[in-house]
């Protein structure tokens, strides 16, 4: 593991009673990454993360966090690394500026720096208009985004993410991520957990597919998806000319050439080859309405993975906790 | 193996928050008028009824606090009833509610320990109390001054000051009992109808099921019954039951602080009042000494609820 990773963990492991549910993993993130657990719920994403923060018992291995143990140094690590849990909680009670209030008194700030703090934390995520309204009247995705401000406040080295996008619409989940992408741009590490892939995927720097307590996969997206779809490129092309599919499947590299509708063509090859495919179908004297590459993507990766392996898939043992 | 760092960190922030939060409660404010009112009630009928009877008793002042007029029950009583409401009150709800508005995960990943959390809800509720239990006890004081008319003496505040204290532990029992089951069970509703279902067992039936239950397992002699007396051995294994009970420790502790000749809270012999002028009142340090053991029972009996409360907390999961 390289030298600059801020969370190591090794062979961690979380049992409860004879049900694992987080079995022997092993990862690292860098400095300034963004890190992705996915996986199914109740595959351990969650219960690796509360391992992390020293909020449960760790049954077996090693995990440091920018250099401490949490199991020991609890308040260490916590005190630099801020936290959104699964659907956030926060005093409905109370002003948004008033639950911050209290969360930087908990973490020990001094007053003047506390307000400071808090009207820019509120600023970074669009919740200015709102300091001084009752969170009771916010929506879903001004909580998360308050959730956020509240890690921006703490000044966290580490941003743990636990589902941050579930439940939001699509535009609170754009405006959730731009700010996650804000944090990469000050250097703050992020780890995010999530099963919805395809909006996780356009930040994370690296994931790791958990399965059933195990780390199944881990790498960039395009790594896992030599790995998973087998290094191959899919090109989409919509044209019309007759014997064009004899053409392309004469193009080197391709192996396979099927119709997937009418005038619709899909390629599979070792590498791009839009080039080729292009300049085929005008030698033909064909009109080419459409050609595109199949980016690879999570989704596929993930259904592909768990597809040959659907022993995995299976619900897993800890399904229950997670469903409270 | 040391935790680094204080068990205290953030405790402050906690007492703060969680005591601003009960001031301004709804649920507090009932309770507030609740007790106000119904203290008043109490005192009203006790005025009455001295004003008419007791002409020449030492201890006129303590009278405020125990007489009754029919139909009200007298000032105590009302407080031994409505002080457990008010601390199940505020404490049912302490660590699940903090659980089901999804908080308590958020709140633990900052750099406190659980401990400032549980013990900071503690003493928000029990200052809570306080602060309701004194504003009563002064205001008892302040109207009986004014409408019976006679000062109360130095012995009369410190015995009265004396039950103020012991009403605020015994509030801290019924706190700790309730801080308890808000941590063991995950729906509020559900800790608070076990809390105040254990309360009606403890505080009415309890005392009947203890005499019951020692007369099944030590029954009495009947050469005592031919002489129409009781049966020590029955009698000490009634009592000893009856003592198992808070509301009983609680009720002696007033007996013996308000009722200065009282000289034991329990079946003595003939040969062991040899000497004793009967009637005469006992100096408060005397009466203190002898409801000593209760008090301590008391403050034994929220500590135990609360470290078990404690440990309870420190093994259960955060995860929502």
């Amino acid at each position: 593991m390289s030298g600059d990773s801020v969370i190591e963990a090794n062979g961690l492991t979380k049992t409860y009673g004879r049900a694992t549910a987080v079995d022997h993993i092993s990862f690292s993130v860098e400095r300034g990454e963004v890190f992705g657990l996915l996986g199914p719920n109740g595959a351990g994403k969650t219960t690796t993360i509360l391992m992390l923060l020293g909020l449960t018992e760790i049954s077996g291995g090693e995990v440091r966090v920018l250099g401490f143990n949490p199991a020991r140094q609890p308040l260490a690590v916590k005190r630099r690394v801020g936290y959104l849990p699964d659907t956030v909680g926060f005093y409905d009670n109370l002003t948004a500026a008033d639950n911050l209030r209290y969360t930087a008194r908990l973490i020990g700030f001094k007053a003047v720096d506390r307000e400071k703090r808090i009207a820019t934390a509120l600023e970074q995520v669009g919740l200015s208009d709102f300091a001084d309204k009752r969170v009771g009247t916010f929506s879903r995705g001004m909580r998360q985004r308050l959730g956020l401000a509240e890690i921006l406040m703490k000044g966290a080295q580490i941003a743990i993410l636990d589902e941050p996008t579930s439940g939001l619409d699509p535009h609170a989940t754009t405006e959730l991520l731009a700010i996650i992408r804000g944090f990469k741009a000050e250097g703050v590490s992020v780890l995010l957990s999530s099963h919805l892939l395809e909006r996780v995927q356009s930040v994370c720097d690296r994931v790791a597919l958990f399965s059933g307590g195990h780390i199944a996969l881990m790498g960039t997206v395009a790594e896992l998806g030599r790995a998973v779809l087998g290094g191959g490129f899919v090109v989409d092309i919509e044209a019309d000319g007759a014997g064009l599919v004899d053409r392309l499947a004469l193009i080197p590299g391709v192996s396979g050439v099927e119709k997937t509708g009418i005038g619709k063509l899909r390629l599979h090859a070792d590498r791009d080859v839009r080039p080729e495919a292009a300049a085929e179908v005008v030698a033909m004297q064909g009109r080419l309405k459409y050609l595109g590459v199949q980016e690879p993507s999570l989704d596929a990766i993930y259904t592909r993975y768990f597809a040959t392996r659907p022993d995995e898939e299976m619900p897993m043992k800890e399904g229950s906790r997670h469903a409270a | 193996m040391r935790r680094e760092g204080s068990a205290f960190q953030g405790l402050g922030a906690v007492v703060l928050k969680e005591l601003s939060d009960h001031l301004s409660s709804v649920r507090m404010r009932v309770l507030e008028w609740l007790v106000v009112l119904v203290a008043i009630a109490a005192l009203w009928g006790a005025i009455q009824q001295i004003k008419e009877t007791t002409a020449e008793d030492p201890f006129l002042f303590l009278r405020l606090f125990t007489t009754s007029r029919e139909p009200l029950p007298s000032f105590v009583s009302f407080i031994s009833f409505l002080v457990p409401l008010m601390a199940i009150g505020l404490g049912f709800d302490a660590v699940n509610g903090e659980y089901n508005r999804r908080t308590l995960s958020r709140i633990l990943s900052q750099p406190i320990y659980r401990d400032a959390l549980l013990f900071g809800k503690f003493i928000a509720g029990l200052v809570t109390l306080a602060i309701s239990l004194i504003t009563l006890w002064l205001l008892v004081v302040g109207l009986g001054l004014v409408l019976v008319g006679i000062p109360p003496g130095a012995e009369e505040i410190s015995r009265s000051f004396l039950l103020l204290v012991v009403t605020i532990i015994y509030a801290g029992v019924w706190l700790a009992l309730a801080m308890l089951f808000s941590v063991v069970f995950r729906s509020a509703a559900t800790a608070a109808l076990v809390t105040l279902g254990l309360w009606l067992f403890i505080t009415f039936i309890w005392p009947v099921l203890a005499g019951a239950v020692a007369q099944i397992i030590a029954p009495p002699d009947p050469r005592y019954i031919a002489l129409g007396l009781q049966t020590p051995a029955t009698v000490q294994l009634e009592q000893f039951l009856a003592r198992l009970s808070p509301s009983t420790l609680f009720g002696e502790v007033v007996v013996a602080l308000l009722d200065p000749t009282t000289r034991s809270l329990g079946p003595i012999y003939l040969s062991q009042m040899q000497g004793a002028v009967l009637g005469a009142p006992l100096p408060v340090g005397e009466s203190m000494l002898i409801a000593w053991p209760q008090t301590v029972g008391m403050i034994a009996t929220a500590i135990l609820l609360f470290v078990i409360g404690y440990v309870v907390f420190q093994r259960q999961e955060v995860r929502a």
